[in-house]
């Protein structure tokens, strides 16, 4: 009895306090980076500030219909949410509406809906369902192939449509699986190719191989009774072909833009005139937003006097280069903050996902801590030049109402899973 | 293990990401500095540059509207081309290549289209402006000058260059700045301080309005007007006279260092560079590597001072007591030392004593008197060190330290400057050329007018200045303050007796003023060209220094006519006219200055550069100037003698 009195107090407050501290402090950066100078009407909603208002309002009604649900719902129907969610990333190829060269939008009276940021939500509930199944084992290849088929298909429906962005995120997945039991190998193969990549990008093929070739000599002969020489021999030969693919992929695959971007992040372009004229093209919003930032200072210039925010120097600031405003307007101390609320949030997610008895709920709290932190990675590593140019939003910061919404689905749907883990016996 | 992955993952990009943040915005932050911004537009508010008078209070630089029209080329709407470019004369082809360059620099920022219309064109064009979207009309303000005289005084204001920028953060690109005479000495009190205005703007450069409401924003303080000592009658008096000669005339005021006049010959109008034709002008004057209108001769111009210089032989050999005014000697037509010969004017055997000395400027006297100055302790080394300081004394040898931005040094040798040509011995007449001016002594025009005034006040001299007086500010204590010499009071008036002579019986006799007492000297200076890689004798130079009246002297006068041959030829006429126009407002040598006017040196100029073998001095005759000429430089004469009255 006891029990059931407490139960509506028994949502994780932490994680919900942090939620609406991020939203709250994007909705005064966007207010910053949108307004035009002049009085500000809050409820002006042909202004993004005035919308995104609305958006966080239409959120509270979401947010109790969410924890209002039952929580066996969202693992029940999981299945079904799954299959409606891809529908609607496929019907994007007929009905959907072009913005800035990605066709992911629904257009409905004056609103857009971007069916991609709620596929994550549905997918990292389908991938929950699906290994929580007591007949899945995460061990069987059959079973791996099973569970990459369902991250799969919404990451290449995406990548059709061309959203490079929210492709990038389903590999976050990753992490969820491996905490889930997928074989060590997977993370050793993952982030060799990854390694090699970027040193045969950055040094040159011929460097990289021989560097792979005598680490991997020097390690058959410390475990010599552990590894075979045929072994050592066919790990070489796939890193002497990973480091000459990489080449072949950047110069005949990736799109001059792509490999630009590659170019800028990696520095291999020496010519300072090159360099220039990249600033001045497709890197001008990372200069722009890289140079904001540092002129933040330590305290930055105060709220709402930024000089390159009110000037609009950083093209799609309230959007992707939201960080940006943080930046100049905060400084190093906001900056900082933000950062450490987003690390707070994540470890939060983490850890009571760890509490979770019932394997659905772990696995999904994990998806949602790693859908949350490729986006956190990417779209922060991205506005201050650490990864290559990616479009994806700053989560419950950027303005978007799509975006709001699905990533308040993925919080809240764990919440309250998690709020009902004492009845999981 | 498998838990902790994510974990140490999230742990590492946050603390990746706080050490990227603190690497941009601490450890390697840009200063938040408005003017550093390129978010912030600044733009400045010129202040009015003062204006300049002369010393009567006749207005001789003022600023004038300039308009040209801009274009920003994104907001052009179609036009009745035809039209607009009937207003603006100009043609078709020009408008569409005007165009197409303002575009191509930038579609969004205004570029000039046109630059200073006239007033006319200006009050039609200003109708009409309405039509023609995308253009508009930007007012400067240019230099004015009221006058065509005085460029080498009044100077003139360009654009500022990078050397100055980088030195000077006040001025920015496109800011103006005085390059030559007043306008670069009181460059700081003629502009005053230009305000700013700090105006936000987006990436696309566009205006969003007032920084802060204008918070920062500052207000233009306004030039001061200048006076300066030129009477400007005068000077246009002395341009007129070195009309057609190469040479500088500077005319001080003894009892206060004030610069009177300063010609440098030749000259040219300062309105030439105003407006349109300045950099096509200015090129023309830099190039003129031969008549050099730009070079200020009367205080650039280092010339052997020649007989004025005897003048300082004679004061030093007085306070050194090594002659008396009474003491003289004979001339043999010459002056006889070891196995060489100084010739001189004189008759065989005329005995000279200081007056009559000065008088006849006998080279034989100042040859006796130079060598009884530097052996005076029976040591020449001493003896010329002495020389030297008395002479430095009076200004010569070193910058006088006068209010314009050029000059030279000229040159007082002592033992010290001899020291590599005569290591170990040295004997007086070793440099026994000193003695009549030449040899190693070098002096400009204005040192030499200084030396005049000095010997005008009797042994003291005000450093020559340019300024009269600044709005509301007082001149500083070097113009106020009288600089001694070495010389005693005493010992000046037998040379300014002798001085006198010169105009009374002497080499200037002819040049007499009525009523007034001048005292002069004429100068007569041998010079040479390398032509060809041959040293070759060009004719003389004609040097004049005077002061006038004798007692309670106006003016102090220093005249040098390069190539005019002797002193009273072409410098004494005008030292003689200028000093009776300062001092009576008229002329009544009306004589002489037809015959400056009517002469001219310019082949006397062309001979080195003939390529031909050609006579100087004596064996060559005066250029006349064409009737046409003469009657313009009359009618200007005439202009001026009328202003006057």
């Amino acid at each position: 009895m006891v029990r059931e009195t407490n139960r509506h107090f028994k949502f994780d407050w932490i994680t919900i306090f942090l939620f609406f501290l991020l939203v709250g402090f994007g909705w005064l950066n966007i207010l910053s980076a949108s307004h035009n100078g002049a009085t500000i009407n809050y409820l002006d909603f042909s202004q993004p500030f005035g919308k995104q208002l609305v958006f966080i309002f239409l959120t509270f009604g979401l947010i109790i219909l969410l924890l209002a649900i039952d929580a066996k719902f969202y693992e029940r129907f999981s299945s079904l949410i799954y299959i409606i969610s891809m529908l609607s990333l496929v019907g994007l190829f007929i009905f959907g509406k072009n913005v800035n060269g990605a066709t992911s939008w629904y257009a409905i009276g004056g609103m857009t809906l971007q069916p991609s940021e709620f596929a994550k939500a549905a997918t990292a509930l389908a991938v929950a369902k699906y290994i929580s199944d007591l007949n899945t084992n995460i061990n069987s290849f059959k079973d791996q192939l099973q569970t990459f088929l369902i991250i799969i298909i919404p990451a290449l429906l995406v990548l059709l449509q061309n959203d490079t962005g929210s492709t990038i995120v389903y590999g976050a997945f990753f992490f969820v699986l491996y905490r889930e039991g997928l074989p060590k190998y997977y993370l050793t193969i993952g982030l060799s190719i990854i390694i090699l990549s970027v040193l045969s990008l950055k040094f040159g093929y011929i460097i990289t191989s021989l560097i792979a070739i005598i680490l991997i000599v020097v390690y058959h002969f410390l475990n010599k009774k552990k590894i075979r020489i045929y072994q050592s021999i066919l790990i070489s030969i796939a890193a002497i072909a990973i480091s000459f693919g990489v080449k072949f992929f950047y110069q005949s695959i990736l799109q001059p833009h792509q490999q630009d971007r590659i170019s800028l992040w990696l520095r291999l372009e020496k010519d300072p005139q090159k360099l220039e004229k990249m600033k001045q093209t497709f890197a001008y919003n990372l200069n722009e937003s890289e140079k904001a930032i540092s002129s933040g200072g330590f305290s930055g210039k105060g709220f709402m006097e930024g000089t390159r925010t009110t000037g609009k120097f950083v093209p799609e600031q309230h959007t992707d280069y939201i960080f940006s405003t943080v930046g100049e307007e905060w400084g190093f101390l906001g900056s900082a903050f933000v950062v450490i609320v987003f690390v707070l949030l994540l470890l939060r997610i983490l850890h009571l996902a760890e509490l979770q008895k019932s394997q659905f709920s772990r696995v999904y709290g994990y998806g949602v801590a790693s859908i949350i932190f490729i986006h956190f990675l990417v779209n922060i590593g991205m506005v201050m030049g650490l990864i290559p140019t990616i479009g994806i939003p700053l989560p419950l910061f950027s303005y978007g109402g799509s975006g709001l919404w699905a990533f308040t689905i993925l919080i809240f749907i764990f919440i309250k899973l998690d709020s009902n883990r004492i009845n999981e016996w | 293990m498998r838990q902790f992955l994510l974990f140490i993952t999230i742990i590492g990009v946050g603390l990746l990401f706080i050490s990227r943040l603190f690497y941009l915005q601490v450890y390697n932050a840009s200063a938040n500095n408005l003017f550093e911004d390129n978010a912030i537009r600044k733009v400045y508010d010129y202040p009015k540059r003062g204006f300049v008078y002369d010393r009567n209070g006749e207005l001789l630089v003022a600023n004038q509207p300039s308009y040209d029209v801009m274009v920003i080329p994104r907001e052009v709407e179609p036009l009745d081309t035809l039209e607009f470019c009937s207003l603006l004369k100009i043609d078709k082809e020009q408008f569409i290549k005007t165009y197409k360059k303002a575009y191509h620099y930038s579609p969004r920022l205004p570029s000039v289209f046109v630059s200073h219309l006239s007033k006319e064109d200006y009050a039609v064009l200003q109708e009409k402006m309405r039509k023609f979207h995308g253009f508009y009309i930007q007012k400067r303000s240019l230099r004015h000058y009221q006058t065509t005289i005085g460029a080498n005084v009044l100077g003139d204001i360009g654009e500022v260059n990078n050397a100055i920028m980088n030195r000077e953060p006040y001025y920015k690109m496109g800011d103006l700045i005085g390059k030559q005479g007043v306008e670069a000495s009181y460059e700081n009190t003629l502009r005053g301080v230009k305000g700013i205005k700090f105006i936000q703007k987006d990436r696309f450069n566009r205006n969003i309005g007032p920084y802060k409401n204008g918070k920062f924003d500052t207000i233009p303080e306004q030039g001061k007007d200048i006076t300066i000592t030129i009477d400007a009658q005068l000077q246009a008096y002395g341009e007129l006279l070195m009309k057609n000669k190469r040479g500088g005339v500077i005319a001080i005021e003894p009892s206060s260092g004030e610069i009177l006049a300063m010609v440098a010959a030749p000259t040219y109008d300062p309105n030439i560079l105003v407006g349109r034709g300045r950099s096509k002008n200015f090129t023309k004057l830099y190039n003129d590597s031969i008549a050099k209108p730009l070079f200020n001769r009367s205080l650039q111009g280092v010339y052997e001072p020649g007989s004025p210089f005897k003048l300082m032989n004679a004061l030093i050999a007085l306070q050194e007591g090594v002659m008396s005014p009474n003491e003289s000697v004979t001339c043999y037509r010459g002056y006889k030392y070891g196995n060489r010969f100084m010739k001189c004017h004189c008759n065989y055997g005329t005995r000279n004593d200081m007056i009559t000395g000065i008088q006849r400027s006998c080279n034989a006297y100042f040859a006796t008197t130079y060598r009884k100055i530097l052996d005076k302790n029976g040591n020449a080394s001493d003896g010329i060190d002495a020389w030297s300081k008395h002479a430095k004394s009076f200004g010569l040898g070193d910058f006088l330290g006068y209010d314009l931005k050029v000059g030279q040094k000229g040159r007082i040798p002592d033992r010290d400057y001899y020291k590599r040509l005569y290591p170990k011995t040295f004997y007086s007449t070793y440099t026994i050329s000193n003695a009549i001016g030449q040899g190693e002594v070098a002096t400009t025009p204005i040192q030499l007018a200084n030396m005049i005034a000095a010997i005008a006040n009797r042994g003291y001299y005000y450093t020559p200045h340019i300024i009269k007086s600044i709005e509301g500010e007082t001149l500083p204590e070097q113009f106020t303050k009288p600089k001694y010499t070495t010389i005693d009071k005493q010992n000046f008036e037998p040379v300014i007796e002798g001085m006198l002579q010169v105009y009374k019986n002497g080499t200037a006799s002819s040049l007499q003023i009525k009523d007034i007492d001048i005292c002069g000297k004429t100068g007569t200076v041998e010079n040479y060209a390398i032509i060809d890689s041959v040293k070759t004798q060009l004719s003389d130079h004609s040097i004049f220094v005077a002061f006038a009246p004798k007692d309670n002297p106006k003016i102090a006068i220093a005249v040098f006519v390069e190539n005019g041959y002797w002193g009273s030829r072409f410098a004494g006429r005008v030292a003689s006219l200028m000093i009776e126009k300062h001092i009576k407002g008229e002329v009544t040598r009306t004589d002489l200055e037809e015959w400056l006017l009517k002469h001219s040196l310019e082949n006397e100029y062309n001979k080195p550069y003939s390529g031909e073998p050609f006579r100087i001095n004596g064996e060559t005759s005066l250029q006349i100037v064409e009737e046409q000429e003469y009657n313009q430089l009359k009618e200007k004469l005439n202009k001026i003698n009328k202003a006057d009255n």
